[in-house]
């Protein structure tokens, strides 16, 4: 039985479900590019306002499958803002190519971004495997989405299989945990666990393989043989929302999956999650060494930061919780922005994208606008400041030296230096002269370069005063 | 408040210099000097009146909340150590500013914003008492001294700028998990979050953790500093930046490692620093010694004042582990004699690359007839890098051996040592480039010396190298009750005082 304070709450959501009905047959009655994108932009806009409008009515719970509090709240407004802005630079990216069929990749989009936004609100098995499927599915249409690029239906296979893969554990691992608690509520699972037995071989095969299906999702070593490939297949723009969205909605659900169920009592659990930790960052940031191309180097790159994200995760307190929330919204800032440029950069029509590092030779002279945002997107994820970066990393060796997690903690340092390398190799690309007129476009449109420059702003002023931000994480998650 | 706006003025001045490219590459050197002038006249206006008698040990301070639910606060304070180094850092960014005038061509509105920007990094560094804030401006000077190496570099520029961020980088992350465990013991001993240096300082721990922590702050100094083994970034970045990198790096960022080891690592960490002194000098003498060595073995005339430095930071490090008011003296001295002779040698090594257009001491010779009024500059800061009595590098050199004295006969007798090396380097510089016999080398006719820009610079180098040398008394006046605060807090129980003098 829903409330009033329950509708309330979840009214984003109910929004969001309806903006995609309205959607599809906004697509069916008339094709057209524009309003579509339109219609979808506004969309998004109109459930990040309502999003601010249902947190006094936080925490309540809807249906049993859901919690409507502020850590769902700030991860779902992390999902909805970032679906916003990868629409907008879809749709210059779409707008230059001229192929025919474009609507339905705002459908996918849309029904993505639901399938995501449920995730951060997710207290049942129910809820979290019909939310990873939903995004799961669409996001299999937006790699593979028509078009004449190399590679994209070998991405969108890769994908499919892989996912199709992950998938099939993640079901596994909820039905034994199922088989021996008799219940799918994160909350009751946590009960069982205090009462029963702790060392219980079903429940922790059980939870070993829950974590290996996210750990395909979140592409953390040794699970993360596609994201390269798909990262380089897919579209630039479907890049990002990979990259950002997925990342930022499984994580939470994950997050809270370990908060409420507190599994993190289990030693050896522990231990296999610092490995996992620890072979993401220096595997990441050592195979990112190798790579030539910006997408694939950014791929790897990601492989990393959710290694280090893992490190707040392990650190599992107030503190870490909060050090999560900080380094995903900075990820998801500076993760939108290097790919967006990337997209801003890229013609659609010519069969890949703008993403060998040649094509970046020269930048600062053609486009000094596009190539000082890269520069100051690079050197925030390379943790350097005046950038939201710098903080997040701060706070993550923070949380992880607090819970003295001294391993990670090496790697994480280690693995920042390794970044710095191959990030300066994009910088250094960016200021060499130009020696043959590499396959970008002349002059990326003009709300494009308003949305990177937004987020411009949001990282350097959120990383020389991250306090406002501090402030609103500790209300929403520092209790979680 | 006047903290503050020693920061924001270099800062917004170097958006303002890139912005004014656009009109006129000479609109952003204009700015730059004006922005510089101006933040050296309000650092001036800080020069307290210097007496005998001291005077309070802070001179100026601004405390602002910046991100209050970690404990983190803006916390800037100048006592008369940071004043000292500030007044070098703004003398040397303006002087940098007037020698690149001719150098640098290219980009030349980003080239000032960066050197202005490395200008403000240095200054946060040498005012902030905040750890967090203070590893903030630590981390933000090396992203513009970055770019100015790989963008206006020499030949293998992207190599050298990669290996001196790697470097600086790499450590400081270690300094940051140090200043963290370091907040996180203090909060566990009393209930109370802070990045405050003034309330971290004393905090108890057991010797062992005081030792590792200890270690990760030495690291990152020491890198900066550097000292050997953590040395090999500086001769390439110092021999690929562009003149004006190199001047900034030798005369300012290498400071700031000296200021880290002066500020934080003995006085936070007293016993473990006593401790661990016998190793830090043993580090010294060897940088001392094997810099000079290799000084001595460089063709390149560049790589050899970059070696220069490694034996002359040697000197700081010996000092600042004797730890005693002489030797603290001589390593204030040291460092600002230093700054301004290494310093005028880049600048120097820079206007001849320009005009012979190698640094090759192989293809030199016999530039005196050509070019008098450079080679007699040379020639002068070269026997000041020895250390001749009566300049300032000497009263540097010649405190810290005297305060190193009375902790270990061993180690400076070593240490003296160097000063014979750097003799035998710096005259060979002399001999090689400017006398013997001329080469005969096309192009290398009608060669013009040192312009009235040029001129003014090395005067006022000169001039302030021979005052430091004559009279330092002001100088030591001016840090004096600074030092005196810094040895209060690094005073560690007498016992092991006596020990570690009593160690070779």
């Amino acid at each position: 039985m829903m409330t009033a304070a329950a509708f309330r709450a979840f009214a984003p959501f109910t929004l969001l479900g309806a903006l995609t009905i309205v959607v599809m047959l906004l697509i069916a009655v008339r094709r057209d590019h524009r309003l579509t994108a339109l219609s979808t932009i506004i969309g998004l806009s109109l459930c990040c306002v309502v999003l601010l409008f249902s947190a006094p009515a936080s925490p309540v719970p809807v249906t049993p499958l859901f919690i409507v509090d502020g850590t769902a709240l700030f991860y779902a407004g992390l999902v909805l803002g970032s679906a916003l802005i990868v629409a907008i630079i879809s749709y210059a990216y779409l707008a230059s190519s001229g192929h025919a069929a474009r609507e339905e990749y705002y459908l996918l989009l849309l029904t993505a971004t639901l399938g995501a936004a449920v995730l951060p609100e997710s207290i049942d098995f129910t809820s979290f495997f019909l939310g990873i499927e939903v995004l799961s599915i669409s996001l299999l249409g937006l790699i593979a989405y028509a078009s004449p690029r190399q590679g994209a239906a070998e991405a969108g296979t890769k994908y499919l299989v892989l996912s199709g893969a992950a998938s099939a554990f993640l079901l596994f691992g909820m039905a034994l945990i199922y088989a021996e608690v008799g219940t799918m509520s994160f909350v009751r699972i946590g009960v069982e666990a205090h009462t029963g037995d702790p060392a219980d071989l079903y429940r922790l095969v059980g939870v070993a393989m829950i974590l290996t299906g996210v750990g395909f999702k979140l592409s953390l070593v040794p699970f993360h043989m596609w994201t390269p490939d798909v990262y380089e297949g897919a579209p630039a723009p479907v890049t990002a929302f990979v990259a950002v969205v997925s990342k930022i909605a499984v994580f939470s659900v994950i997050l809270r999956y370990f908060n409420l169920a507190e599994s993190h009592a289990d030693t050896s659990l522990r231990l296999g999650l610092e490995a996992v930790a620890i072979l993401s960052m220096l595997g990441g940031n050592l195979l990112a060494l190798l790579q030539n191309n910006v997408k694939r180097l950014l791929a790897y790159s990601s492989i990393a930061h959710l290694g280090y994200l893992l490190v707040g995760f392990l650190a599992a307190d107030s503190l870490g919780n909060m050090a999560v929330a900080y380094y995903l919204a900075a990820y998801a800032v500076t993760t939108l922005g290097a790919f967006g440029i990337v997209a801003l950069l890229s013609v659609p029509g010519t069969g890949r994208d703008a993403d060998q590092i040649e094509n970046y030779r020269g930048l600062f002279r053609t486009h000094p606008f596009l190539a000082g945002g890269l520069t100051l997107m690079l050197l925030s994820l390379a943790g350097m400041p005046p950038t939201m970066g710098f903080i997040g990393k701060f706070y993550l060796v923070a949380a992880g030296v607090d819970s003295r997690l001294f391993w990670p903690v090496v790697a994480l340092v280690v693995g920042s230096v390794i970044g710095l390398y191959y990030y300066s190799r994009v910088l250094v690309a960016m200021a060499m002269p130009i020696e043959h007129v590499p396959v970008r476009r002349a002059a990326a449109p003009l709300f494009g370069k308003a949305v990177i420059a937004a987020l411009l702003v949001l990282l350097v002023t959120l990383g020389v005063y991250p306090a406002p931000a501090i402030a609103v994480i500790r209300v929403a998650v520092g209790h979680g | 408040m006047i903290l503050l706006w020693l920061l924001c003025v270099p800062a917004v001045g170097g958006a303002l210099a890139w912005l004014a490219e656009a009109a006129h590459p000479n609109w952003s050197r204009w700015i730059s000097i004006g922005v510089l002038s101006l933040d050296l006249l309000l650092a001036l206006a800080l020069i307290s009146p210097a007496t005998s008698s001291g005077h309070p040990a802070w001179i100026a301070s601004f405390d602002r909340p910046w991100i209050p639910q970690l404990g983190i606060s803006f916390e800037l304070d100048l006592d008369g150590l940071s004043l000292v180094l500030i007044l070098l850092t703004l003398a040397l960014s303006l002087i940098s500013v007037v020698i690149s005038w001719t150098e640098i061509t290219e980009r030349v509105g980003l080239f000032h914003a960066n050197l202005l920007w490395t200008t403000t990094g240095v200054i946060g560094v040498f005012l902030a008492l905040d750890m967090f804030l203070f590893f903030f401006f630590w981390e933000l000077m090396l992203v513009p001294m970055y770019f100015l190496i790989a963008l206006w570099g020499h030949e293998n520029r992207f190599y050298a700028a990669i290996k001196f961020f790697l470097f600086t980088q790499g450590s400081g992350l270690i300094m940051l998990v140090a200043i963290l465990a370091l907040v996180f013991i203090h909060q566990h001993a009393t209930g109370h979050l802070t990045f405050d240096y003034l309330a971290l300082l004393g905090t108890k721990m057991n010797s062992m953790t005081a030792f590792w922590l200890m270690l990760g702050f030495f690291v990152a100094f020491v890198v900066k500093l550097p000292a050997v083994p953590f040395h090999t970034w500086l001769p390439d970045a110092h021999t690929e930046a562009p003149t004006a990198g190199s001047v900034l790096l030798a005369g300012v960022l290498l400071k700031t490692g000296a200021y880290g080891l002066l500020r934080f690592v003995v006085p936070l960490f007293p016993d473990a620093a006593h401790a661990f002194a016998p190793v830090a000098m043993t580090l010294a003498v060897i940088g001392i010694l094997y810099g000079a060595l290799l000084a001595f073995g460089q063709n390149d005339m560049k790589r050899l004042v970059a070696y220069s430095s490694i034996s002359h930071m040697g000197f700081i490090l010996l000092g600042v582990f004797a730890w005693n008011t002489l030797a603290l003296d001589g390593v204030v001295v040291q460092m600002l004699a230093h700054g301004v002779s290494t310093g005028a040698l880049f600048i120097l090594v820079g206007a001849l690359q320009e005009r012979i257009h190698t640094r090759d001491m192989r293809f030199m010779g016999g530039l005196w007839a050509s070019l008098p009024r450079l080679s007699a500059f040379g020639m002068f800061f070269a026997i000041a890098s020895l250390g001749l009595p009566g300049l300032g590098n000497f009263i540097g050199e010649f405190l810290i051996l005297l305060g190193s004295f009375h902790v270990s006969v061993a180690f400076t007798v070593f240490a003296a040592g160097g000063l014979v090396a750097a003799a035998a380097y710096s005259l060979l510089l002399v001999q090689r480039a400017f006398h013997g016999r001329i080469e005969p080398f096309p192009g290398r006719t009608g060669l013009f010396d040192l312009t009235t820009p040029h001129l003014v610079v090395m005067t006022v180098l000169m001039l302030s190298i021979v005052g430091l040398g004559v009279y330092p008394q002001p100088v030591l006046y001016q840090v004096a009750p600074g030092l005196s605060l810094l040895q209060h807090s690094g005073q560690a129980s007498t016992g092991l005082r006596a020990r570690v003098a009593e160690q070779p």
